[in-house]
Parts: C-alpha cells; structure tokens; sequence
C-alpha cells in the first residue's frame, strides 16, 4: 500500500507524458471528428453544372439516375484551395483504381476559375457540380473546408468522410479495401 | 516621391490603427449578419456562442472570423428566422457536425468521463490525504512494549551525561 503511495505520482506522470506526446503527434489531424452523416443517406441536394449543356449533381442521381446502384466518391474541391492542388493527381488514380466514378463538387468557387483550375490540371471528375454558396457542402455533407472526400455506396449511404487531402497510404490502406467490400 | 509614400503609408497604419480600435469589438459578427429583431438577435449569439468553429476548434463561432464561422452564424439566424427553437437549431447543427459542435458536450456515456473527471480526481485525492493521515496518526499512537520501556529506562539511568546535562554545565562547545 505505502509504496504504491510512492509509485502513483510516476504512474500519473507517465499517463500524462503518454497524452501529451499523442497530442504532439505530427501526423494527427485534429480536424478528423467523426462525421455523424456515416451511414446516413445523402441529403437533397441539387448542384448545378459548370458549364451549360453538362449534367449537374443531384442527390436523386444516386437512387434512381446515372449512378444507381454504384459505389461513387464525392470530392469537395475548390480552384483557390492549396492542397486541393496537390491531391488532384490522386482523383484519376482512385477513380481508376476502384473502378468508381468520381464526382466534384466546387465549393465557394466561381465557374470562371474553375474552368482555368481543371483546364490547367486536367479533369479527373466524372461530373462537376457547383456549390457557389457552399451550403451544399455545410448544411448536406457537413464539411469543415475542402478538400474532402465522401465514399457513397450503392444505396446512396454515406460510408466514409475523408477530410483533408487524399494520399497514395490512404487510397491504398483505406479507401480500396471499403470500396472493394461496398462493391460486393 | 518616397518620403510623401512613407507619410501615405504612416498614415494608413495609423488610421488602420484607429479604425481597429473603434470598430473592433470583441466578436466576430458583420453588420449584415445581424437580424433586425434585437430578441432573436440575442438568442442568435447566445446560441452562437456555444457553437464550436468547426476549423478554428477552440473558439466560438460568435469569437470567429473564419469563413465557415461565418456561414454557420447566418445559418443560425436563418434556422431562428424559420421559427426554430433554441434547441432545434442545435439539433441541426450537431446532425451535421456531431456533439463536437457544441462546446459544452451533453452529459451522456460517451462524455461522462470529461463531466465527472475533475470530481473524480478530487475525490481521489481527499481519500488519499484522508488514508495517510489516519494511518500516520495510528502509527504515532503505538505505545511502547513492556521490553522498550525497560531498554528506555536503563538507558537514562547509564547516560546522565546527555547533551542537556552539558550544557547546564557551561561548556562553550
């Protein structure tokens, strides 16, 4: 009992030193709370085209539209967004490697600089909706900023929030192995 | 040409300066955000205040002047404007973002912990404190055996010459 006495403090400060180097942990992002929207289905939403003559983005597009039944991924982008730049590259590839079409939403963006943004880096969406105002993104997705990325299985169930960039790790370890299971 | 530039730019500091000074009040809200009604007005920054911003994290989204602070403060007003009630624009919010919206967590299994933690502790502590105490002082209560009492009592018959007995002596050392 009495040396447990003496021993308590440096269990306390171990717990202690234990929670703060977490905290200091560089690779954790303090903006990954888990969406309640997981496992709920997708809001009504209705995004116009980006440019006149091409399809929009509407939520009934996953029920009874072009994608029904498919497993899709959602990419919340904007033209003015640094990081957005640098997962470009990585849309073709999960789009090509899961095998799923993958649809953009520009977020809080005009139409003018997003034609430059995909002109410049090539487009990877299979469709681009706009969401000027950003309540898409807010009120339907709940999302904290761009970009981020929703996987939408084949009953237009949200299945997975992926905020911030994607990375080869995270397509890789995370995001084929579900698409995979949600494609069965 | 640069001396009337630095005189333009010291001037510009300073009634930025000035301007900050007077128009800054500690919140975050614009002008245009603001609802005409005064009631629902107050309870639209009362709400706000305990609305977490959802990038900055540990401000409010009245204290914010993030973007999307912004845009849940209009939304906040609009919800209000729609008749909702005090509760049902935070039910709104927390469906979209979760309990970490709100930056005083509802009480439920998930978060006992964080409500009952500092209570906890301190209860800990005084049965701790408590403990030690008790046993200190039945430590300090232990009478001497038969056998100490008499080791106690040859050994002041043997020593008369303890420190106290030399210095009623007068010994300088």
């Amino acid at each position: 009992m009495r040396r447990l006495l003496f021993v308590l403090p440096l269990i306390v400060l171990a717990a202690l030193t234990a929670i703060f180097v977490l905290g200091l942990n560089p690779n954790r992002d303090p903006h990954e709370i888990d969406s309640p929207l997981i496992g709920k289905p997708v809001a009504s939403f209705t995004a116009p085209a980006l440019a006149d003559g091409q399809p929009g983005i509407a939520d009934s597009d996953f029920l009874t539209g072009a994608y029904k039944g498919q497993v899709v991924a959602i990419n919340f982008f904007a033209s003015w967004c640094v990081p957005c730049r640098a997962e470009h590259p990585l849309l073709k590839k999960l789009s090509a490697e899961a095998g799923i079409p993958v649809l953009g939403l520009a977020w809080k963006d005009k139409k003018e600089a997003l034609q430059g943004f995909l002109g410049e880096l090539g487009n990877p969406y299979d469709r681009v909706g706009t969401d000027e105002n950003g309540r898409i993104g807010i009120v339907g997705f709940g999302i904290t900023g761009v970009p981020e990325t929703f996987i939408i299985d084949k009953q237009g169930i949200i299945r997975d929030r992926i905020p911030g960039p994607l990375s080869d790790d995270l397509i890789e370890t995370q995001l084929l192995p579900l698409i995979k299971d949600l494609q069965k | 040409m640069t001396r009337s530039l630095c005189h333009a730019l010291a001037a510009f500091v300073f009634a930025a300066f000035v301007l900050a000074g007077f128009a800054a009040p500690s919140l975050a809200v614009r002008p245009d955000e603001m609802l005409s009604d005064p009631a629902l007005e107050a309870r639209a920054e009362a709400i706000s205040r305990d609305i977490r911003c959802v990038v900055c994290q540990s401000e409010s989204i009245e204290e914010s002047d993030a973007d999307i602070a912004h845009e849940l403060r209009v939304i906040v007003r609009e919800q209000l404007k729609a008749g909702a009630s005090d509760d049902q624009v935070r039910a709104y919010l927390v469906a979209r973002y979760g309990d970490f919206v709100l930056l005083k967590p509802p009480f439920k299994a998930k978060t006992a912990l964080i409500w009952t933690g500092p209570f906890l502790l301190l209860l800990g502590a005084g049965l701790g404190i408590y403990l030690y105490y008790r046993r200190a002082k039945r430590v300090e209560a232990a009478p001497l055996s038969a056998a100490e009492q008499a080791r106690l009592e040859t050994f002041l018959k043997t020593h008369d010459d303890h420190p106290e007995a030399g210095r009623k002596a007068g010994d300088a050392s």
